[in-house]
Protein backbone atom coordinates (compact mmCIF):
# COMPACT_ATOMS: atom_id res chain seq x y z
CA UNK A 1 0.00 0.00 0.00
CA UNK A 2 2.66 1.98 1.04
CA UNK A 3 4.22 1.98 -2.26
CA UNK A 4 1.17 2.93 -4.18
CA UNK A 5 0.47 6.13 -2.56
CA UNK A 6 4.40 6.99 -3.12
CA UNK A 7 4.06 6.20 -6.54
CA UNK A 8 1.08 8.51 -6.25
CA UNK A 9 2.99 11.34 -4.42
CA UNK A 10 5.20 11.02 -7.22
CA UNK A 11 3.01 11.31 -10.62
CA UNK A 12 1.35 14.17 -8.11
CA UNK A 13 4.32 16.77 -7.94
CA UNK A 14 5.66 15.61 -11.49
CA UNK A 15 2.02 16.27 -13.25
CA UNK A 16 1.88 19.64 -10.63
CA UNK A 17 5.13 20.76 -12.35
CA UNK A 18 4.16 20.05 -16.05
CA UNK A 19 1.31 22.08 -15.54
CA UNK A 20 3.39 24.98 -14.23
CA UNK A 21 5.82 24.65 -16.66
CA UNK A 22 3.58 24.41 -19.40
CA UNK A 23 1.76 27.43 -18.13
CA UNK A 24 4.46 30.06 -17.62
CA UNK A 25 5.95 32.09 -20.41
CA UNK A 26 9.21 31.03 -22.10
CA UNK A 27 12.29 33.24 -21.29
CA UNK A 28 11.94 35.08 -24.47
CA UNK A 29 8.39 35.99 -23.35
CA UNK A 30 9.57 37.36 -20.37
CA UNK A 31 11.98 39.80 -22.25
CA UNK A 32 9.21 41.01 -24.18
CA UNK A 33 6.91 41.61 -21.27
CA UNK A 34 10.02 43.47 -19.63
CA UNK A 35 10.73 45.43 -23.07
CA UNK A 36 6.46 46.40 -23.28
CA UNK A 37 6.69 47.85 -19.75
CA UNK A 38 9.73 49.79 -20.45
CA UNK A 39 8.49 51.14 -23.33
CA UNK A 40 5.21 52.42 -21.66
CA UNK A 41 7.06 53.33 -19.28
CA UNK A 42 9.55 55.89 -21.37
CA UNK A 43 6.71 56.59 -22.86
CA UNK A 44 4.65 57.68 -20.61
CA UNK A 45 7.57 59.99 -18.80
CA UNK A 46 8.13 61.56 -22.62
CA UNK A 47 4.95 62.76 -22.20
CA UNK A 48 4.89 64.30 -18.67
CA UNK A 49 8.38 66.01 -19.45
CA UNK A 50 6.64 67.22 -23.14
CA UNK A 51 3.76 68.69 -21.12
CA UNK A 52 6.10 70.81 -18.94
CA UNK A 53 8.47 71.92 -22.26
CA UNK A 54 5.14 72.83 -24.50
CA UNK A 55 3.88 74.76 -21.44
CA UNK A 56 3.93 78.25 -21.71
CA UNK A 57 5.88 78.68 -18.62
CA UNK A 58 8.95 76.95 -20.98
CA UNK A 59 7.99 78.00 -24.15
CA UNK A 60 7.78 81.71 -23.96
CA UNK A 61 11.55 82.02 -23.93
CA UNK A 62 12.26 78.97 -26.24
CA UNK A 63 10.84 81.17 -29.46
CA UNK A 64 11.51 80.57 -33.05
CA UNK A 65 11.23 84.26 -34.27
CA UNK A 66 13.48 85.33 -31.83
CA UNK A 67 11.21 87.45 -29.67
CA UNK A 68 10.20 86.44 -26.10
CA UNK A 69 6.53 85.90 -25.52
CA UNK A 70 4.80 86.77 -22.13
CA UNK A 71 1.82 85.58 -20.33
CA UNK A 72 -0.64 82.49 -20.10
CA UNK A 73 -1.60 83.53 -24.12
CA UNK A 74 2.23 83.93 -25.28
CA UNK A 75 1.92 87.55 -27.19
CA UNK A 76 4.80 88.52 -28.03
CA UNK A 77 7.25 90.63 -25.33
CA UNK A 78 5.76 94.44 -24.73
CA UNK A 79 7.80 96.93 -26.19
CA UNK A 80 9.80 94.86 -29.33
CA UNK A 81 12.03 93.60 -26.90
CA UNK A 82 14.14 90.83 -28.49
CA UNK A 83 17.20 87.90 -28.34
CA UNK A 84 19.94 90.48 -29.14
CA UNK A 85 23.37 88.99 -29.60
CA UNK A 86 23.29 87.30 -26.36
CA UNK A 87 20.15 86.07 -26.07
CA UNK A 88 19.80 88.58 -23.49
CA UNK A 89 18.35 91.66 -24.97
CA UNK A 90 20.20 94.53 -26.55
CA UNK A 91 23.36 96.71 -25.55
CA UNK A 92 21.40 99.38 -23.10
CA UNK A 93 18.12 97.62 -22.44
CA UNK A 94 18.47 93.64 -22.19
CA UNK A 95 16.76 91.57 -20.01
CA UNK A 96 18.31 92.30 -16.57
CA UNK A 97 16.97 96.13 -16.94
CA UNK A 98 13.99 94.73 -15.60
CA UNK A 99 14.37 91.21 -14.59
CA UNK A 100 16.12 90.10 -11.53
CA UNK A 101 17.56 86.79 -9.97
CA UNK A 102 14.10 86.90 -8.16
CA UNK A 103 10.70 87.02 -9.27
CA UNK A 104 9.58 90.89 -8.14
CA UNK A 105 6.45 91.08 -6.44
CA UNK A 106 5.87 95.00 -6.67
CA UNK A 107 6.13 95.37 -10.38
CA UNK A 108 5.22 91.41 -11.05
CA UNK A 109 8.13 91.31 -13.68
CA UNK A 110 9.03 87.54 -13.05
CA UNK A 111 12.46 86.74 -11.97
CA UNK A 112 14.98 83.90 -11.97
CA UNK A 113 19.71 83.49 -12.18
CA UNK A 114 20.49 83.91 -15.69
CA UNK A 115 17.13 85.55 -17.12
CA UNK A 116 17.60 85.21 -20.72
CA UNK A 117 16.21 83.30 -24.20
CA UNK A 118 17.38 79.61 -24.91
CA UNK A 119 20.01 79.76 -27.45
CA UNK A 120 18.20 80.26 -31.15
CA UNK A 121 18.87 76.66 -31.89
CA UNK A 122 16.83 76.15 -29.52
CA UNK A 123 13.96 77.55 -30.43
CA UNK A 124 10.74 75.02 -30.08
CA UNK A 125 7.86 77.53 -30.71
CA UNK A 126 5.41 75.53 -33.79
CA UNK A 127 7.44 72.64 -33.37
CA UNK A 128 5.88 69.03 -32.48
CA UNK A 129 6.80 66.73 -29.50
CA UNK A 130 9.31 64.43 -31.56
CA UNK A 131 10.56 67.06 -33.23
CA UNK A 132 11.50 69.06 -29.63
CA UNK A 133 13.09 66.11 -28.34
CA UNK A 134 15.28 65.88 -31.43
CA UNK A 135 16.58 69.34 -30.83
CA UNK A 136 17.10 68.62 -27.35
CA UNK A 137 18.90 65.76 -27.41
CA UNK A 138 21.07 66.83 -30.84
CA UNK A 139 24.32 68.44 -29.40
CA UNK A 140 24.65 70.70 -32.52
CA UNK A 141 21.74 72.40 -30.82
CA UNK A 142 22.07 71.61 -27.83
CA UNK A 143 24.88 73.46 -26.98
CA UNK A 144 27.03 70.67 -26.94
CA UNK A 145 25.38 68.74 -24.13
CA UNK A 146 25.64 65.14 -22.94
CA UNK A 147 22.77 63.25 -21.52
CA UNK A 148 23.93 63.57 -18.42
CA UNK A 149 24.56 67.32 -18.45
CA UNK A 150 20.92 67.56 -19.82
CA UNK A 151 19.42 65.75 -17.01
CA UNK A 152 21.17 68.48 -14.98
CA UNK A 153 20.43 70.90 -16.74
CA UNK A 154 16.48 69.85 -16.43
CA UNK A 155 16.42 69.19 -13.12
CA UNK A 156 18.83 71.35 -11.37
CA UNK A 157 19.07 74.92 -13.65
CA UNK A 158 17.29 77.57 -11.46
CA UNK A 159 16.05 79.27 -14.96
CA UNK A 160 14.27 75.86 -15.59
CA UNK A 161 13.00 75.20 -12.34
CA UNK A 162 11.29 79.06 -11.96
CA UNK A 163 8.69 77.09 -14.10
CA UNK A 164 7.09 75.93 -10.59
CA UNK A 165 7.55 79.38 -9.29
CA UNK A 166 6.59 81.94 -11.51
CA UNK A 167 4.94 84.12 -8.79
CA UNK A 168 2.78 87.06 -9.37
CA UNK A 169 1.81 88.19 -12.90
CA UNK A 170 1.66 92.30 -13.59
CA UNK A 171 -1.77 91.44 -12.98
CA UNK A 172 -1.96 90.72 -9.64
CA UNK A 173 -2.65 87.14 -10.36
CA UNK A 174 -0.30 83.80 -10.04
CA UNK A 175 1.11 82.63 -12.91
CA UNK A 176 -0.40 79.54 -13.96
CA UNK A 177 2.31 76.33 -13.42
CA UNK A 178 2.76 73.68 -16.02
CA UNK A 179 0.45 70.78 -15.60
CA UNK A 180 2.89 68.30 -14.11
CA UNK A 181 4.81 69.06 -10.96
CA UNK A 182 8.12 69.62 -9.93
CA UNK A 183 8.99 66.39 -8.34
CA UNK A 184 7.29 64.62 -11.49
CA UNK A 185 8.44 66.27 -13.67
CA UNK A 186 12.76 65.96 -12.32
CA UNK A 187 11.13 61.52 -12.13
CA UNK A 188 9.79 61.62 -15.84
CA UNK A 189 12.85 63.30 -16.96
CA UNK A 190 15.67 61.08 -15.30
CA UNK A 191 13.42 57.65 -16.05
CA UNK A 192 13.22 59.04 -19.80
CA UNK A 193 16.76 59.31 -20.46
CA UNK A 194 17.63 56.29 -18.01
CA UNK A 195 15.65 54.12 -21.14
CA UNK A 196 17.98 55.53 -23.46
CA UNK A 197 15.83 58.58 -24.10
CA UNK A 198 14.00 57.19 -27.00
CA UNK A 199 11.72 59.95 -28.98
CA UNK A 200 8.16 57.93 -30.01
CA UNK A 201 7.35 56.95 -33.09
CA UNK A 202 4.04 59.11 -32.95
CA UNK B 1 18.62 95.05 7.24
CA UNK B 2 21.35 97.45 6.60
CA UNK B 3 21.88 98.42 2.89
CA UNK B 4 25.53 99.93 1.85
CA UNK B 5 25.14 101.78 -1.22
CA UNK B 6 26.51 105.09 -3.41
CA UNK B 7 24.10 107.28 -4.74
CA UNK B 8 25.37 109.83 -6.98
CA UNK B 9 28.60 109.41 -5.36
CA UNK B 10 27.38 110.00 -2.18
CA UNK B 11 27.75 106.25 -0.11
CA UNK B 12 24.58 105.24 2.53
CA UNK B 13 23.83 103.10 5.00
CA UNK B 14 20.02 102.90 5.29
CA UNK B 15 18.27 100.60 7.35
CA UNK B 16 15.23 98.90 5.57
CA UNK B 17 13.02 96.54 7.18
CA UNK B 18 11.88 94.98 3.43
CA UNK B 19 14.98 94.14 1.70
CA UNK B 20 12.07 94.02 -1.41
CA UNK B 21 11.56 97.39 -1.30
CA UNK B 22 11.90 98.80 -4.49
CA UNK B 23 15.01 100.88 -5.14
CA UNK B 24 12.62 103.40 -6.50
CA UNK B 25 11.19 104.00 -3.54
CA UNK B 26 14.37 103.86 -1.34
CA UNK B 27 15.66 107.19 -4.16
CA UNK B 28 12.58 108.88 -4.08
CA UNK B 29 11.29 108.45 -0.27
CA UNK B 30 14.48 107.57 1.86
CA UNK B 31 17.24 109.62 -0.51
CA UNK B 32 14.69 112.93 -1.37
CA UNK B 33 15.73 112.46 -4.98
CA UNK B 34 12.28 112.93 -6.64
CA UNK B 35 13.84 112.96 -10.50
CA UNK B 36 13.36 109.32 -10.96
CA UNK B 37 9.85 108.68 -11.63
CA UNK B 38 6.95 106.85 -10.87
CA UNK B 39 5.24 105.77 -13.76
CA UNK B 40 3.30 102.25 -14.27
CA UNK B 41 5.22 100.70 -11.54
CA UNK B 42 5.23 97.32 -13.91
CA UNK B 43 9.01 97.74 -15.41
CA UNK B 44 7.21 98.37 -18.14
CA UNK B 45 6.79 102.50 -18.76
CA UNK B 46 10.97 103.37 -18.21
CA UNK B 47 10.20 106.55 -16.10
CA UNK B 48 12.11 104.71 -13.82
CA UNK B 49 14.76 104.45 -15.03
CA UNK B 50 18.61 104.85 -13.20
CA UNK B 51 21.71 103.37 -13.76
CA UNK B 52 23.47 100.66 -11.39
CA UNK B 53 26.84 100.35 -11.41
CA UNK B 54 26.52 101.98 -15.18
CA UNK B 55 23.49 99.22 -16.33
CA UNK B 56 20.38 101.09 -16.96
CA UNK B 57 17.68 99.73 -14.36
CA UNK B 58 13.74 100.38 -14.14
CA UNK B 59 14.14 100.52 -10.72
CA UNK B 60 10.29 99.81 -10.22
CA UNK B 61 11.21 96.52 -10.33
CA UNK B 62 14.48 96.16 -8.65
CA UNK B 63 14.85 94.90 -5.27
CA UNK B 64 16.96 97.46 -2.92
CA UNK B 65 18.88 94.30 -1.63
CA UNK B 66 20.19 93.80 -5.20
CA UNK B 67 21.60 97.61 -5.02
CA UNK B 68 23.99 96.70 -1.93
CA UNK B 69 27.67 97.74 -2.11
CA UNK B 70 26.51 99.04 -5.79
CA UNK B 71 27.14 102.76 -7.40
CA UNK B 72 23.42 104.15 -8.15
CA UNK B 73 23.32 107.18 -10.40
CA UNK B 74 20.15 108.89 -10.64
CA UNK B 75 19.07 111.42 -13.25
CA UNK B 76 20.60 114.91 -10.04
CA UNK B 77 24.00 112.35 -10.73
CA UNK B 78 24.03 112.54 -14.28
CA UNK B 79 25.41 116.05 -14.60
CA UNK B 80 24.33 119.49 -13.22
CA UNK B 81 23.56 123.42 -14.61
CA UNK B 82 27.68 123.89 -14.77
CA UNK B 83 28.71 120.40 -15.99
CA UNK B 84 25.75 118.79 -17.66
CA UNK B 85 25.65 115.68 -19.38
CA UNK B 86 26.09 115.63 -23.35
CA UNK B 87 22.32 113.80 -22.79
CA UNK B 88 20.81 117.36 -20.54
CA UNK B 89 22.66 119.34 -23.23
CA UNK B 90 21.13 118.26 -26.28
CA UNK B 91 17.53 117.81 -24.17
CA UNK B 92 18.12 121.24 -23.82
CA UNK B 93 18.93 121.77 -27.65
CA UNK B 94 16.33 119.89 -29.14
CA UNK B 95 13.82 121.63 -26.25
CA UNK B 96 12.57 117.72 -25.98
CA UNK B 97 10.31 117.58 -23.20
CA UNK B 98 6.46 118.73 -23.66
CA UNK B 99 5.09 117.81 -20.09
CA UNK B 100 8.46 116.35 -18.75
CA UNK B 101 7.54 113.49 -15.88
CA UNK B 102 8.60 110.69 -18.26
CA UNK B 103 12.28 112.67 -20.13
CA UNK B 104 14.36 111.68 -16.57
CA UNK B 105 13.96 108.31 -17.33
CA UNK B 106 14.69 108.57 -21.13
CA UNK B 107 18.10 110.53 -20.41
CA UNK B 108 19.09 107.85 -18.18
CA UNK B 109 18.52 105.12 -20.46
CA UNK B 110 19.64 107.52 -23.46
CA UNK B 111 22.93 107.77 -21.23
CA UNK B 112 23.42 104.00 -20.74
CA UNK B 113 22.89 103.38 -24.30
CA UNK B 114 25.41 106.36 -25.09
CA UNK B 115 28.22 104.67 -22.68
CA UNK B 116 28.31 101.41 -24.87
CA UNK B 117 27.85 102.94 -28.35
CA UNK B 118 28.29 106.27 -28.69
CA UNK B 119 27.21 105.98 -32.50
CA UNK B 120 23.94 104.61 -32.52
CA UNK B 121 22.22 104.20 -35.74
CA UNK B 122 18.18 104.79 -35.73
CA UNK B 123 17.79 100.88 -35.59
CA UNK B 124 19.99 100.70 -32.23
CA UNK B 125 17.87 103.64 -30.98
CA UNK B 126 14.65 101.89 -31.55
CA UNK B 127 15.81 98.77 -29.55
CA UNK B 128 17.37 100.30 -27.04
CA UNK B 129 15.11 103.33 -25.94
CA UNK B 130 11.78 101.85 -25.59
CA UNK B 131 10.80 103.56 -22.62
CA UNK B 132 6.87 105.22 -23.02
CA UNK B 133 6.43 109.16 -23.51
CA UNK B 134 2.74 110.23 -23.77
CA UNK B 135 3.12 113.48 -25.29
CA UNK B 136 5.00 111.37 -28.34
CA UNK B 137 8.20 113.63 -28.07
CA UNK B 138 10.01 110.64 -29.67
CA UNK B 139 10.78 112.68 -33.29
CA UNK B 140 12.68 114.90 -30.77
CA UNK B 141 14.02 112.64 -28.68
CA UNK B 142 15.73 110.88 -31.54
CA UNK B 143 17.18 114.19 -32.88
CA UNK B 144 18.38 114.48 -29.46
CA UNK B 145 19.89 111.29 -29.25
CA UNK B 146 21.61 111.57 -32.49
CA UNK B 147 23.10 115.14 -30.93
CA UNK B 148 23.91 113.61 -27.49
CA UNK B 149 25.83 111.03 -29.78
CA UNK B 150 28.16 114.03 -31.16
CA UNK B 151 28.73 116.01 -28.36
CA UNK B 152 29.73 112.16 -26.04
CA UNK B 153 32.11 111.55 -29.50
CA UNK B 154 33.68 115.27 -29.37
CA UNK B 155 34.20 114.98 -25.40
CA UNK B 156 35.67 111.55 -26.29
CA UNK B 157 37.76 112.64 -28.81
CA UNK B 158 39.25 115.41 -26.72
CA UNK B 159 39.86 113.25 -23.79
CA UNK B 160 42.49 110.85 -26.22
CA UNK B 161 44.01 114.41 -27.36
CA UNK B 162 44.49 116.01 -24.02
CA UNK B 163 45.71 112.46 -22.53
Amino acid sequence: MKSYALIFIHVLVIGVILILISGAPEVDEYSVLDANVQQTETEEAFDKMMDVLTHQRCMNCHPNDNVPKQGEDRHPHYFDMARGKADKGFQATKCATCHQEENNDYSGAPGAPHWSLAPKSMGWQGLSRTEIARIVLDPETNGGKSNEELVKHMTEDELVLWAWEPGIGVDGNLRELPPVSEEEFKKAVEIWFENGAVIPSK
Amino acid sequence: MTILLQVNGVDHALEIADENMPLLWVVRDILNLKGTKFGCGKAACGACTLHVDGEAVRSCSYAVKFAMNKKITTIEGLGNEQNPHPVQKAWVEHVVPQCGYCQPGFMMATAALLSKNPNPSDEEIDKNIINVCRCATYYRMRKAIHRAGELTRENLTNETTSS
